[in-house]
């Protein structure tokens, strides 16, 4: 079950508001994606918490539907 | 039943230095993320212990739930949670798995 990118990125502009998101198709099967998310409430924390914070806004279709999804997080000035 | 699994995982983390949950073994991995983290590791030359999770569908879950991470690979250095295959990779790139080690004490391969 694949996930589309318009949805996938629905949901990364809701759960982060404001960030600056690019995705990637990277086999173009809809299924491997890489996700390059700017954020500035990225700010101060790890790259632990800052792949959380994109886990959240999926709302549990990581490791679902999304099978692979690369993560690219960076601090948005 | 959380709490047992929960339990057996404290204990595989405790078992070595370096623990990696991923799909299959170092020599056989099943799915490309779980591979990059231990070929990383192996360039690395340092000695690691390793859980098939496709073999254990209670640790599969259940690694998880402890980590509050959805996907596998996951490595663990000391017991502690240091991610999955997107921040091995860039720590690894960046020199900053290399730090960590450092920083725990534990010996790894500076060539290459």
């Amino acid at each position: 079950m694949a996930l589309d990118q318009n949805t996938l990125i629905e949901l990364l502009a809701q759960g982060l508001p404001g960030a600056d998101i690019r995705i990637e198709d990277l086999r173009g099967d809809g299924e491997h994606y890489a996700a390059h998310v700017a954020y500035e409430k990225f700010d101060g924390k790890s790259r632990i918490q800052q792949h959380q914070m994109v886990y959240q806004a999926l709302q549990g279709k990581m490791g679902g539907e999304l099978h692979a999804l690369q993560i690219h997080t960076s601090i948005k000035k | 039943m959380e709490n047992i699994v929960f339990e057996r995982i404290k204990k595989e983390i405790a078992t070595d230095d370096i623990v990696l949950f991923m799909k299959g073994t170092p020599v056989f991995p099943q799915c490309g993320f779980s591979a990059a983290v231990a070929q990383i590791l192996g360039i690395l030359g340092v000695t690691y212990h390793s859980i098939d999770i496709l073999q254990d569908s209670d640790i599969r879950q259940g690694i998880k739930d402890f980590s509050s991470w959805p996907t596998i690979p996951q490595l663990y250095v000391k017991g502690e949670f240091v991610g999955g295959c997107d921040i091995i990779r860039e720590m690894y790139e960046a020199g900053e798995l290399q730090q960590l080690f450092d920083g725990k004490n534990i010996a790894y391969n500076k060539v290459g």
